[in-house]
């Protein structure tokens, strides 16, 4: 070993700054929070922006709308249980439904690359439509523009959402309270997993598709119910682990998970175990959680049981008393462990 | 270091010890592996992957030997 | 999952805790030598399990924690250069170089992909023949002969194309290397379980021997874990001194020879830098002279590295046990997981971040007894 001292005590330079966008940007961890914190919300400013819920609730007229945008840029453009228009229609209801808005209008801006498949863009739309139309929500406007070959990786497509909130109810972090239950509507990791077996070529004994779904007939049957939702969260990149730690930093609550009682599929665990990803960060794009009163907690799997979107709704935690933000897991071997945001997205690893 | 997961061996493919190729299952998931590591590997084996490749077999008497061996700890605890 | 989910029952946890708090009757200082093995400890909340007089140390056995920093430079200095696709394991991408890291590489241009093997890599030089592929080589014993097995391959397809960049490393001259420290703490060794399973455990004898030291060939799963720690403790009570295998069902003697073999044919040793460790005599690995037109190194001639080095981190006493993390005058102050100054707080499993991790959840596990 060498000798002298502390020359070799190497460390880098601290890369905390990045000057340019890289892939973690786009992850949905800590580097897409602090990009979107000190960029987006710095400069847009505004009290239903900074709230950073799903869609923004905004008072017009003496109603309350909700209204959100998303981007969609899935690769591959078909993958078992959906396409890149199912997911953006779902998604973007999804948004609504999780302010507790009943979704009226969606716009549909898409950016196509020259040379894509005028078949494959059918197949697209009418998925779109199909969609829509089951959800009873109309797509009022568009936008379409084509940019050269190699600029565009086939399709990309945003869709923005506009939902009118029949509740008074304030759905958001704020409202958390100590010993409120965490709900979720079935197993996880579906969605992220479904497209990396694709990708991967990984051939699956159990066929495993997408969990992608609109979740807002759901939510309004928990609302209509009577169910004093204190607040709701789809899982998209990032996981469950990411959407529970955002509500936790929301709110400033401590939220601790029941290992025991989250559902993980059988070939999403393989995946997972074989390429070193943790099934807690993996995307979902059909689940969501549901923060309530745990006097409500029966009542509120009783309505979702008898939604086929919600069959395996269960609870997996709780609020913990205390106001610092934090999310523990008590492990299966009865340990406990907090987790954390991940830097950017999950990569599998060897080590 | 080294992320390795135990799979069993369904199908091997090629004659060459250095380019054959099995299908290992890892309880639901299917993905092919080579064997070039493992020239005694056979269907049914069950081996130890790591970086596409198997590395090992995986000795399954000694698998049920080492939980045996806490039933004993048990044992001595009672 | 068979031969995983049996080594993670509660029962059995259970039972191995207990007979960990029974056996241990003063304080012991073990480390263990294997990033995986650190990671299942901070999943599982393995030292939540243990009784405070042991001391676990989570020693220099992860890639992101040890390359040397002029490897990672070299690595962005070819990646960055055009017609070349550079491949590299995700464990990689983000692990700062002395100004940037790979994905920012990615983000200006250069053609930076992640492969799970790198048999991929292989194949993409196939699929590429008006490129230059480079897989980038790091990983302990384990993963060489993965690296030597696709390096043979490719000479077999006859492809002029793929290169390696090696930055591997050999475990037993770094455990020698913390043993012979004189501040060294280190009382017993949970050796990783993968790398004996490629290169067997014979080598650890002498090492045990020459430093009195217990040494455990321990697998991943937390009943490996606790089993292991357990005859470790065992051994170290009793005043014993032995290499035990707890990883029988993965791991013989002498290991899996048709790997070493390939390893042998493919590399050689060399005087290896680790990062925070120094040079390690005899610790790295180059490609043999059968070899030679695979190296990266000799192919692509990169701008003289500017290797900037920080004198504030400590991660190299941090990575020996030298020091806990909390001792660095540094540690959650100017060096955080958001803003780290060393790998160790770079990496999920790096000791630095695990323990800024625990002490967080400590202090609100105090505030809430209160």
């Amino acid at each position: 070993m060498s000798k002298t001292d502390n020359s070799e005590d190497a460390c880098p330079l601290p890369i905390g700054q990045y000057d340019k966008i890289v892939m973690a940007h786009g992850g949905g961890g800590q580097l897409t929070q602090s990009l979107i914190d000190k960029l987006m919300l710095a400069e847009f400013d505004n009290p239903a922006l900074n709230e950073k819920n799903d869609s923004a609730v905004l008072a017009i007229n003496n109603e309350r709308m909700a209204f959100t945008t998303d981007s969609y840029v899935v690769k591959p453009l078909f993958f078992p249980g959906g396409d890149i228009g199912k997911l953006a229609v779902c998604g973007t209801l999804n948004d609504l439904a999780m302010s507790g808005a009943r979704p009226l209008f969606l716009s549909c801006g898409l950016i196509i690359e020259e040379g894509f498949a005028i078949d494959s863009l059918q197949k697209i739309i009418h998925s779109m439509s199909r969609q829509a139309k089951a959800a009873g929500v109309n797509i009022v406007t568009g936008d379409t523009k084509v940019v050269e070959k190699g600029k565009g990786d086939g399709l990309y497509i945003n869709t923005s959402g506009i939902g009118v909130l029949d509740t008074a109810m304030n759905i958001s972090p704020s409202m958390l309270q100590h010993d409120d239950v965490v709900i979720i509507n079935g197993d996880i990791g579906r969605h992220g997993i479904a497209i990396m077996a694709q990708r991967e070529g990984f051939k699956l004994e159990q066929a495993l598709e997408s969990d992608c779904a609109d979740l807002s007939g759901l939510v309004k049957l928990l609302l209509d119910g009577g169910i004093d939702i204190h607040c709701m969260r789809d899982l998209t990149r990032g996981g469950l682990a990411t959407a529970l730690i955002e509500i936790s930093t929301a709110a400033n609550k401590q939220i601790m998970l029941d290992e025991t009682a989250i559902a993980i599929a059988d070939p999403v665990r393989s995946v997972c175990e074989v390429l070193g990803l943790d099934p807690y960060y993996v995307a979902n794009e059909g689940r969501f959680i549901s923060v309530l009163p745990s006097a409500q907690a029966a009542q509120a799997l009783a309505i979702m049981h008898a939604h086929p979107l919600g069959k395996k709704a269960v609870v997996i935690g709780k609020v913990d008393k205390g106001s610092q933000s934090m999310v523990t897991i008590k492990n299966r071997i009865g340990t406990t462990r907090i987790l954390q945001l991940l830097s950017g997205s999950q990569l599998p690893r060897i080590c | 270091m080294c992320l390795a997961i135990p799979g069993k061996i369904i199908s091997i493919s090629g004659e060459d010890i250095y380019t054959r190729t099995g299908d290992v299952s890892f309880s639901g998931l299917m993905t092919t592996v080579s064997l070039a590591l493992v020239p005694e590997a056979k269907e049914n084996d069950y081996v130890i992957v790591h970086a596409g490749f198997a590395i090992n077999l995986l000795d399954e008497e000694e698998a049920l030997a080492t939980l045996a061996s806490l039933d004993d700890l048990k044992s001595a605890q009672e | 999952m068979k031969y995983i989910d049996e080594f993670r029952h509660q029962q059995h946890v259970e039972l191995l805790a207990t007979a960990i708090r029974n056996a241990c009757t003063r304080p012991w200082t073990i480390m263990e030598l294997c990033g995986g093995q650190t990671h299942a400890i901070m999943k599982y909340g393995i030292d939540q399990l243990l009784p405070n007089d042991i001391t676990l140390i989570h020693g220099p056995g992860c890639p992101v924690c040890v390359t040397p920093l002029q490897a990672i430079d070299k690595a962005i200095g070819i990646a960055a250069l055009g017609d070349v696709i550079f491949c590299t394991f995700g464990d990689m991408l983000r692990v700062p170089g002395s100004t940037k890291d790979l994905m920012t590489v990615k983000a200006e241009g250069g053609d930076v992909r992640t492969v799970y093997s790198p048999l991929e890599a292989v194949t993409l030089a196939q699929q590429h023949p008006d490129k230059q592929v480079v897989f980038f080589a790091i990983g302990f014993e384990t993963t060489m002969p993965t690296t030597a097995m696709s390096v043979y391959q490719a000479q077999q397809m006859g492809l002029k194309n793929f290169k390696l960049l090696v930055s591997h490393v050999r475990v037993p001259p770094a455990m020698e290397a913390i043993l012979s420290s004189a501040e060294n703490k280190v009382q017993g060794f949970l050796a990783a379980g993968n790398v004996c399973v490629v290169m067997g455990y014979q080598e650890y004898l002498p090492i045990a021997e020459k430093y009195q030291v217990p040494i455990v060939v321990t697998g991943f799963e937390p009943v490996d874990i606790l089993q292991g720690i357990l005859r470790c403790i065992t051994q170290l009570e009793q005043s014993q001194v032995t290499v035990e295998n707890q990883y029988a069902r993965a791991v013989q003697t002498s290991g899996n020879t048709t790997a070493q073999q390939m390893i042998n044919r493919v590399f050689k040793p060399v005087t290896r830098s680790w990062r925070g460790l120094g040079d390690i005599a005899m610790s790295g690995f180059e490609l043999s002279a059968d070899y030679t037109d695979f190296d990266a190194e000799n192919a692509f001639q990169i701008a003289h590295i500017n290797t900037q080095e920080h004198q504030e981190c400590l991660s190299g006493k941090v990575l020996q046990g030298i020091i806990k993390p909390s001792q660095c005058p540094e540690f959650a102050s100017r060096c955080t997981p958001e803003s780290p100054l060393g790998a160790t707080m770079v990496s999920a499993e790096g000791a630095c971040a695990a323990y800024y991790t625990y002490r967080r959840q400590q202090s609100i596990t105090e505030n809430n007894s209160q």
